[in-house]
């Protein structure tokens, strides 16, 4: 039992009690977005710290099954039947998406996956006959699994703490595959995994399934959180905003998306009701995170604090070389 | 059947001729050497056989199947392994690993995403076995940033041999070695058994000439000579194009 299994316990402990001890409703459907969104930066982390590639167009990806789901449910059926139909949008648009982008790597990558992502924006906002355009899709109701109401905003962030630690357990267990260190691999040194005999883009590609299926999810919970969707959901700015989280935590590590989450989804909810300005307070804090930390929260926060115990220590060190004669 | 068999290669960057219709058959168990001065196309010769680059025109044959056109991470399914002149490893990650990846490489365990990586042991065995051979076994959990640009050298090799290679293509595995590296590296190498058939691009002519049989001696993409130790250094023309006198 090290310091860092204590903290983890200590944390999921926390987030089971969340409706114990946040001070009310309000906060405790904060903490089911954090949730959510973790999940979607979780997925985006998968390509953009563990298989290098840099998405701007997942905010698209997020948004089509998000649109999938509120469409289905709209038409009369039920929520089994919008919860597959939208996982199923979600992956033949990932593998579209993935199709497409593969093509290239790097700033390729960026542009490509930015242009799809605005192309499925500038959908949502014209398709006026399936998307109502600015209007949006309202969701009348949640759905009820094994009786329970998730009308509620406890049983609410219960389900998607169920769900949340599904997804984390799903991405430890893929990080550390053999597959994830061929990702990994993919990632550092694509010339020779290819001559290892590894096919770089087959990895790639099953990479963003992962990354879209993770997307998928976190678009249902919150099409279901907000029962409501529009097109400022697959802005730009919503990509960035993800894209944010990954980078601000700590891309390439576990923690790392779900501390950006939680920070992003503070700022923006919590801090914005006492400061109007919240969104300058947001890049400040990125711009502080970037010159003090630029590997990221989580793993600055552990360099630094390494730091600070060699720091501490040191000063018994000269005391020990003067004591000498 | 010869292990490797090369005929008619050709390939071009624009208006410059890298490679000119290079024929080349190299015997199973052979130690061949290519050499030529600087930018004779001698990489670019080994990227048209591993299949990195795609050839203009010309075959590519391994054991008398035609892989011209067979991708190049299916090369090393069939059994052709190469090292970089330029060293290509994975900075972020142990020794070990970097040979576990080229293990997992040829095993179909690659694609999957369910289980520990550190659960498949023979990986990780295999790998100390390979590092072992290129004496490299003690160091096998160190980071590899802190390795030595030597120690690098060897883990190339190490990787290659993991594999289990038929073919063996090894690009400059002396640059950039001390003496007494050098004298290690050339050990490892000819502790290689003869079921290995060896292609070797080298500068470094006193350790390379001892160790090689044949020669291939390149000069502006095309093969000028070819031959056994003495007849390749005895031709005049390997003087007055490599050995400059």
């Amino acid at each position: 039992m090290n310091g860092r299994n204590i903290a983890l316990g200590v944390a999921a402990i926390a987030l089971v009690a969340v409706p114990y001890w946040m001070p009310g409703v309000y906060y405790v459907n904060v903490s089911s977005q954090i949730l959510f969104y973790a999940i979607f930066a979780l997925g985006l982390n998968i390509l953009v710290g563990y298989g290098g590639l840099v998405s701007l167009g997942h905010a698209g990806l997020f948004g089509i099954t998000a649109y999938a789901a509120a469409y289905v449910l709209q038409s009369g059926y039920n929520h089994t039947e919008a919860i597959f139909a939208a996982l199923a949008v979600g992956a033949v648009s990932t593998a579209v998406f993935a199709a497409l982008a593969l093509r290239a790597t790097g700033i390729g990558f960026i542009m490509i996956t930015l242009a799809l992502g605005q192309i499925i924006w500038g959908l949502a906002y014209r398709w006026i006959s399936v998307t109502h355009g600015d209007n949006g899709i309202n969701v009348k109701t949640r759905p009820a699994p094994f009786g329970l109401d998730l009308g509620s905003a406890v049983t609410f962030y219960y389900a998607t703490l169920v769900v949340f630690a599904i997804c984390v357990v799903a991405v430890m267990i893929f990080v550390r595959s053999p597959f994830g260190a061929a990702l990994m691999g993919a990632r550092d040194q694509p010339r020779r995994m290819n001559a290892l005999g590894y096919h770089v883009w087959a990895i790639r590609f099953w990479a963003c399934m992962f990354s879209g299926l993770l997307t998928s999810i976190a678009a249902i919970l919150f099409v279901y959180y907000t029962q409501f969707i529009s097109p400022q959901t697959l802005a730009l700015t919503s990509s960035a905003e993800v894209l944010l989280m990954v980078i601000s935590g700590g891309a390439g590590t576990l923690l790392g998306p779900i501390v950006g989450a939680a920070l992003v989804v503070t700022v923006k909810s919590v801090v914005s009701g006492f400061l109007e300005r919240w969104n300058f307070l947001l890049g400040a804090i990125f711009v502080t995170i970037v010159i003090l930390m630029p590997e990221g929260l989580v793993p600055g926060s552990a360099r630094l604090w390494r730091l600070a115990c060699a720091k501490l220590r040191a000063p018994v060190k000269p005391a020990v070389t003067e004591a000498k004669p | 059947m010869s292990a490797l068999t090369v005929t008619g290669l050709s390939k071009s960057f624009g208006g410059l001729r890298v490679t000119r219709g290079v024929d080349l058959n190299v015997e199973p168990g052979e130690r061949r050497l290519i050499i030529g001065p600087n930018g004779a196309g001698k990489t670019t010769l080994f990227n048209l056989i591993t299949g990195e680059l795609t050839p203009d025109s010309g075959t590519v044959s391994l054991f008398g199947q035609n892989i011209t056109r067979v991708a190049s991470r299916r090369r090393a399914h069939l059994g052709m392994a190469r090292t970089y002149q330029i060293i290509t490893l994975f900075g972020r990650d142990t020794i070990v690993h970097n040979v576990r990846l080229a293990l997992l490489g040829l095993s179909p365990a690659r694609w999957n995403p369910f289980t520990n990586l550190r659960r498949h042991g023979h990986f990780t065995d295999r790998g100390r076995e390979a590092l072992d051979r290129v004496g490299l076994g003690h160091i096998a959990d160190r980071p590899l940033a802190q390795t030595s640009y030597g120690e690098r050298r060897r883990v190339e090799i190490a990787m290659a041999l993991a594999q289990n290679p038929k073919l063996l293509l090894l690009d400059e595995p002396f640059a950039g070695l001390s003496i007494d590296e050098r004298r290690d590296v050339q050990k490892l190498l000819l502790a290689i058994p003869r079921d290995v058939t060896i292609v070797m691009i080298e500068h470094n002519m006193d350790v390379a000439l001892e160790f090689a049989e044949r020669i291939t001696l390149l000069h502006f993409g095309e093969v000028i000579v070819e031959g056994n130790r003495a007849e390749v250094v005895a031709d005049p023309r390997t003087r007055e194009v490599y050995l400059g006198h």
